[in-house]
Order: structure tokens, then sequence, then C-alpha cells
């Protein structure tokens, strides 16, 4: 398991040195010089040096490739050129509501998901199979940025249910729709995945075995054929995860959720690019480290992947 | 026995249909509609769906239906442009690395494993915050994107099919490697690739949207479907069609290439079908 464990590490660790370095380069790769961009031409000299100096992009490239790097590591992403506070203390401040929205979206989409598949995979061919289906190919091709604005229209505006927008006091009753906008992709992919992976392994000789020995069905579907077909969804929700950080820019924009990917918007329209920098890098890791979280959760619930790579 | 020709599913026909739909749009808006997509009237803005305007007016009174099919030439552009770029890219890259394998192969695995290291939207969003918004940039952040998932794809089709005997053959005959990857292995591993590509098409058409609709990708006065919703949900209450008419050829779009992606999977990619 160490091996397993020590391998993927290593593994992302060159990873991660390539996520840095773009990262590093995105200032230097704006064409035309990026303190034009961030004050705009009609800047004085003395603001225009300052900022150079600040940024550090007097010196020579390889010295601020250097900086950056010994920078990063301890945490420090340099400062918000829109209002001077550590770049740092800006992404802790907004990473709990975006880790609060992923998490309720992956909650919604397991929820909804793994019934829907299962119910679907017991019944092929069935209304409740076709409508799982269908459940899923609707949610599969609709863009959170319209679904988004849907439910505000519906649950907000004319039921007058739940809130329009913003985290407000923190209740639960804020992250229902952003939840349900961000996890309703992942849920239509998982419950393909689920009704696919249950399909399989309910033809496997053991389940035969099982439902031979006389086992009632609930046994043979929750214990048997489930902790199987659960195994390839782990992969599955491991690599939504990052994908559900990705989405909650967008959801998090609609809903004017104050996370991180409505700080990286922000940032991007002010062209206030170390908080472009800062965000892009804590999101790009943390996909990676989930990434790596997933492969071994993979190898710890399979034992032939642990062997093969043992 | 007689082999059973296998058919496209009846949903894929649909799937193609929109799809259809959605170039003959493109193609003739400026016959489908006598109006301009940027001619303003400030005395109609909001207009909501009448007979003249069946799907009602923006808020500088421009016919929404009239910039929805100038829309999906933007969509279909910038889909249609970056899906090609992509699989051109990968396809080569992949078959590259997966067929000479070695130093190159494993070079070139882990730079696709830096790409990966992106959510593709993120990555996207930082190549815009670099070129800054025009349709050309959100083509180029697209293409830098995608050409990954084709690269990996390739790669693994390529292993498999380099050890099949009619590349062997094709060796013993003392053709080039080119010529082998090019007219031996490239037309047996094109179903995957073409299914894989129909999905792409979805992906393009809602991470172009997705840009524009965060404002960083298509600027206006130009007509795109993300921007449309963008500037429709303002006016939810007053004039929800705003939001109704871009969101729902979106989702149209996309559900057309799911629909063609999943019936072309079953007939050229059995062994893909997860379904």
């Amino acid at each position: 398991m160490r091996t397993v464990v020590l391998r993927r590490i290593l593994f992302i660790l060159p990873v991660i040195w390539g996520v840095s370095t773009f990262v590093f380069l995105i200032i230097h790769l704006i064409p035309g010089d990026p303190i034009d961009l961030m004050l705009g031409e009609t800047a004085n000299t003395v603001d225009r040096e300052a900022l150079r100096r600040q940024l550090g992009l007097d010196r020579p490239l390889w010295q601020q490739y250097v900086t950056f790097l010994q920078r990063a590591v301890r945490g420090d992403l340099g400062h918000s050129l829109h209002n001077r506070r550590p770049v740092r203390i800006l992404i802790g401040e907004r990473l709990p509501a975006t880790a609060a929205l992923a998490g309720a979206a992956l909650v919604v989409a397991i929820a909804l998901a793994l019934p829907l598949g299962i119910l679907a995979s017991l019944r092929p061919r069935s209304w409740l199979d076709t409508v799982s289906m269908l459940l899923a190919l609707i949610g599969v091709s609709m863009p959170n940025f319209w679904l988004g604005p849907l439910l505000i229209l519906g649950f907000s505006l004319h039921l007058g249910w739940l809130p329009v927008s913003g985290r407000g006091d923190g209740s639960i009753a804020y992250l229902i729709l952003p939840a349900l906008t961000l996890g309703t992709a992942m849920m239509a992919i998982l419950t393909r995945m689920t009704r696919a992976g249950m399909l399989e392994t309910l033809r496997e000789d053991y389940i035969r075995t099982a439902r031979a020995k006389g086992l009632v069905e609930w046994i043979v579907v929750g214990k048997h054929a489930l902790g199987n077909a659960l195994i390839p969804l782990v992969t599955l929700i491991g690599l939504q995860g990052g994908a559900l950080l990705s989405g909650a820019v967008i959801t998090e924009t609609i809903f004017a959720w104050p996370g991180l990917g409505d700080l990286t918007i922000r940032a991007i329209q002010q062209r206030d690019y170390p908080v472009v920098q800062g965000c892009v890098l804590v999101i790009a890791l943390t996909y990676v480290v989930a990434n790596m979280i997933t492969d071994v959760a993979y190898a710890v619930l399979d034992p032939r992947i642990r062997f093969e790579s043992e | 026995m007689m082999r059973r020709r296998r058919r496209l599913a009846p949903s894929a026909y649909l799937g193609g249909i929109l799809l259809g739909l959605l170039v003959l749009s493109a193609g003739l808006a400026s016959v489908l509609t006598s109006y301009d997509p940027r001619t303003q009237d400030l005395s109609a803005g909001l207009g909501a769906p009448s007979w003249p305007h069946p799907c009602g007016q923006d808020k500088l009174g421009r016919d929404l239906c009239a910039r929805l099919l100038y829309g999906a030439r933007i969509s279909l552009l910038v889909g249609v442009v970056s899906v090609a770029v992509t699989l051109a890219v990968g396809t080569a890259v992949g078959a590259v690395s997966g067929y000479r394998g070695g130093l190159l192969d494993e070079l070139l695995m882990r730079l696709t494993d830096m790409f990966l290291a992106f959510p593709g939207i993120l990555l996207a969003l930082a190549m815009m915050a670099i070129l800054g918004p025009s349709i050309l940039n959100v083509i180029i952040a697209l293409c830098i994107v995608g050409w990954v998932g084709y690269a990996r794809l390739t790669r693994g089709l390529v292993l498999v099919a380099r050890e099949m005997e009619y590349v062997t053959a094709a060796r013993a005959t003392g053709a080039a490697s080119g010529y082998i990857l090019l007219w031996h292995i490239l037309p047996n591993i094109a179903g995957p690739l073409i299914v894989q590509a129909t999905f792409s098409l979805a992906g393009v058409i809602v991470a172009e949207a997705g840009l524009s609709f965060l404002g960083l990708g298509v600027q206006p006065p130009t007509p795109s479907w993300g921007a449309m919703l963008n500037e429709g949900r303002v006016f939810l209450v007053l004039a929800p069609h705003l939001t109704l008419f871009p969101g729902g050829a979106i989702m149209l779009a996309v559900l057309g290439c799911n629909l063609l992606g999943d019936g072309l999977r079953d007939l050229l990619d059995p062994r893909g079908h997860t379904n």
C-alpha cells in the first residue's frame, strides 16, 4: 500500500512543478507590457516603475522564477493589485464557501444518482429506466449557466421559497439552488455509470450464486452487486470532484456565491494578475491532489489494482 | 448464419436532425430572418415574443430570433474549428507517442499530464486572462485545452493497433512508419475518434457559451448565445424570454451532439459502450 501512495506522490511532483511554472508564466505570456494592461497606458512613469518593482518584473526572468517558487512554497502568493491585501488571505477567506458548495453539490449528485441508477438497472427497459435515462440525458446536456437562472426564476422569483443569491447568514437555504445547479451534470453522469456498472455486475456468476443460495433480493443488490459496481464510481467521483471546482466558477458567478470561482472571475476582469495566479495555482493543486487521493482510494478498494501496482 | 447489420439508434437520428437544424440556422440566418442582429430599437426594449418578433426583443430592442440565428454561426464556428484543430493535433501527438514509444512517448505523456492537471474551464479561463477576450482567442484557448483528450485516446488505440497483424504485414512490405500510421492504423482507429469528436463538439459549444457568459469570450455587439444569456439574466422577471431562448438553443445543440455521439459510439465503438 505504501508503494502505491509513494509512487503516486512521486508522480504528481513533476505535475505540480509544471502547474507552478505555467502559473508563473501567466504574467509573462500577456502580449505587450503587462504593466500597461494593469495600470492603463495613461499611468505615470513613477507608478509604472513602482508596480514593476513590486511584481519583480524589473529583474531577470530566472530570478523572478526562483523567487516565485520560493515564495509559493512558503504560501506567499503576493498582494492583490486591487486592494493590496495578501492573496493568501483573500483565497483563505473564499475557500470555505467553495468547499461548502462543492461538497453540497457532491452530496446532491450522489444522493440522486445512486437510487436512480440502481432502480434503472433493476428494471431495464421499463418506464423507470426510460425516465432515469431521460433525466440523465437532460442533466448532462443542460449547461449550468442556464439551469441556475431557471431555478432562480422558478424557486426564488415565482414561488419565493429560496433566496436568489449570496450566502446570507450561511444557512442551508442559500446553498440549495447553487448545489443543485452545480451537482446536476455530475448526477447525470453518475446515474448513467451506476446503471451501467450495476447491469454488468448483476450478470456476474457470483450474483447468480447469491440468488441460488436463496438470499433476499435487497441483500444481493445492496451488498453483493452494489459494493462491486461502486468501485469504478469512486474514480468518476474523484475526477468529477475536480470538474465541480471548475463548474463552481460559473455557479458562483450566477448566485454571487462568495467563493474562489467568483474571486477568480473578478480578478480576471480587474486584471489583478497576482490574484489570478494564486487562484489558478490553488484550484489546479487541489485538482491534482484530489486525483491522487482518488487513485489511492481506488487501489484501496480494488485489491487487483493494489497487487498490480506493487 | 447471416450477420445482423448494426444500425444507428433512432435517438441518434434525432441528434443528427438537431445538429442539422443548427447548421441550417447558421448557414441560412440571413434568409430565415430579415432583421439585422445588431440593429437597435430602443423604444421596443425587452419586447415580449410577438408575431413580428417570435422570440421577443432584448434590452436594446434587437430581434432575439435574429441574434439566436446569427449566434448559431459563432457557436458552430468556434465548435468546428476547435474540434478540427484539437482532433488533428491530438491525434498526431497520440499516434507518434503510441507508435514510437520510448523516451518520446514518456515526454509527450508527461506533457499531457501537465495539461490534465488543470480542470478544463480553469485552463481556458487562465488563457483568456492572458490573451484577452475575442473569438479567435476563445478558439485558441479551447484548442490548448482540448487536444490532450485526443492524444490520450489515440495513444491507447495505437498501442493496441501496432501489435495487429495488418501492421506487421505492412511493415514487412517495407512501408514507412508515417505511411503505416496514416493509411493503415488511422482508418482502423477512426471510429472512437469520431465518437470523441462528436462529444467534444458539445463540450466546446458549452465552453464557448460559458466563457461568453462570464464576459471573457465573444464580445458585444457580436451575438453569442452565452453572452445573450448573461444579458438576459438581469431581466429574469421582466423578460424571461431573454433567458429561456438562448439557454434552450444551447441545450438543444448539446443534446443533439450527445444523442448523435451515443448512437455513433454504439455503432462504431461498441467496446466503449457503457450504457
